[in-house]
């Protein structure tokens, strides 16, 4: 991997969803190295491998089959090993309740998915640049919450 | 008589340096071509007192310019935003006679390496230094308006809403359920 290249995983059952968030990580500024879960299954099947390389930021999708992002995001928290990964939610879902819980529920991000892309590279452009901040500036990740 | 002598500069400088990191008992591996690991964080008077250990030697350690400068902006907003009397300043001015660089020069070189304006880094600060207010001090948001600098505090309402997607009282909410539903 970079050494300077966010390493970035994101959970989502749907292809489109995930080449559409591909392209964008790939014209945003930031350098980033995405990969893939497919879903909520998988994605802890990866995460709790021993020897794992955890993301700076994991992007969950909150609607996903097996397993879903809320029950994805309530495992990480209660793992040691995991619970301070910076997790990113979205959702096609701006329903109060469900932001509100997932934030109460660790998420630091919640993101009401976009259909424009163009949107979507500016979300994801304030997501890197904040975040990164907040790993390199002293921020209290516990205050860290971002709803966009 | 004369002798001719080979050397070999690798050889040399590699031995020098592992020396000199010796003397200064610092605890090291080499990578090769120049790079050297060190196995713990120097504090920058030991590491400013290593830099000049090296340079009469013609070694000196390579940083990327801007990246320090970055970090020193930053260092300077932290200061500027948890100062008391904040409000006798002007950022820009500050930044410039703190760091001995025009504003321009300094907001430049900020945007290139973080892609963010020093703006909005300030607004950042002051927006996670009214959160700590908010949470640790339990401070209203009229006082956090009014030692922040804010000429209202709709203003702060609408700057905190804006930097987080969510409003003071909503986070402040949101907190206290999570230190509960975690705990």
């Amino acid at each position: 991997m970079q050494k300077n290249a966010l390493y970035i995983l994101l959970a989502d059952d749907d292809e489109d969803d995930r080449l559409f968030f591909k392209d964008a990580f790939e014209e945003v500024r930031v350098q980033t190295q995405v990969e893939f879960a497919f879903d909520g299954m998988q994605l802890m099947e990866h995460l709790q491998q021993p020897d794992v390389i955890l993301p700076d930021v994991l992007f969950l999708d909150l609607n996903m089959p097996k397993k879903s992002g809320k029950e994805c995001l309530a495992e990480i928290k209660q793992d040691q090993r995991l619970k301070n990964i910076i997790i990113a939610i979205y959702s096609t879902s701006s329903s109060e309740e469900d932001i509100e819980d997932t934030f109460v529920q660790g998420a630091n991000i919640y993101i009401k998915k976009p259909s424009d892309f163009n949107d979507l590279k500016k979300i994801i452009n304030e997501v890197l640049t904040i975040n990164w901040h907040y790993q390199t500036s002293g921020l209290n990740r516990d205050n860290f919450l971002l709803r966009l | 008589m004369k002798l001719f002598i080979k050397f070999d500069i690798n050889t040399i400088c590699s031995l020098y340096l592992k020396q000199k990191l010796e003397e200064e008992k610092i605890n090291f591996t080499t990578l090769g071509f120049g790079e050297i690991e060190l196995n713990e964080n120097l504090s920058t008077e030991a590491l400013d007192k290593l830099k000049n250990n090296l340079s009469p030697y013609g070694f000196e350690v390579v940083e990327n310019q801007k990246s320090v400068l970055v970090q020193k902006i930053k260092d300077a907003i932290i200061e500027l935003v948890y100062m008391e009397d904040s409000n006798n300043y002007k950022s820009s001015v500050f930044l410039a006679e703190k760091l001995n660089h025009s504003y321009g020069y300094l907001s430049n070189v900020f945007s290139e390496v973080t892609y963010s304006s020093i703006e909005n880094f300030i607004i950042l600060q002051k927006i996670e230094r009214a959160k700590q207010l908010m949470l640790v001090n339990e401070m209203s948001l009229t006082e956090i308006a009014f030692l922040l600098n804010y000429s209202s505090v709709a203003h702060l309402s609408t700057q905190f809403k804006n930097t987080t997607g969510i409003t003071p009282s909503a986070f402040q909410r949101i907190i206290k359920k999570r230190r509960e539903y975690l705990k």
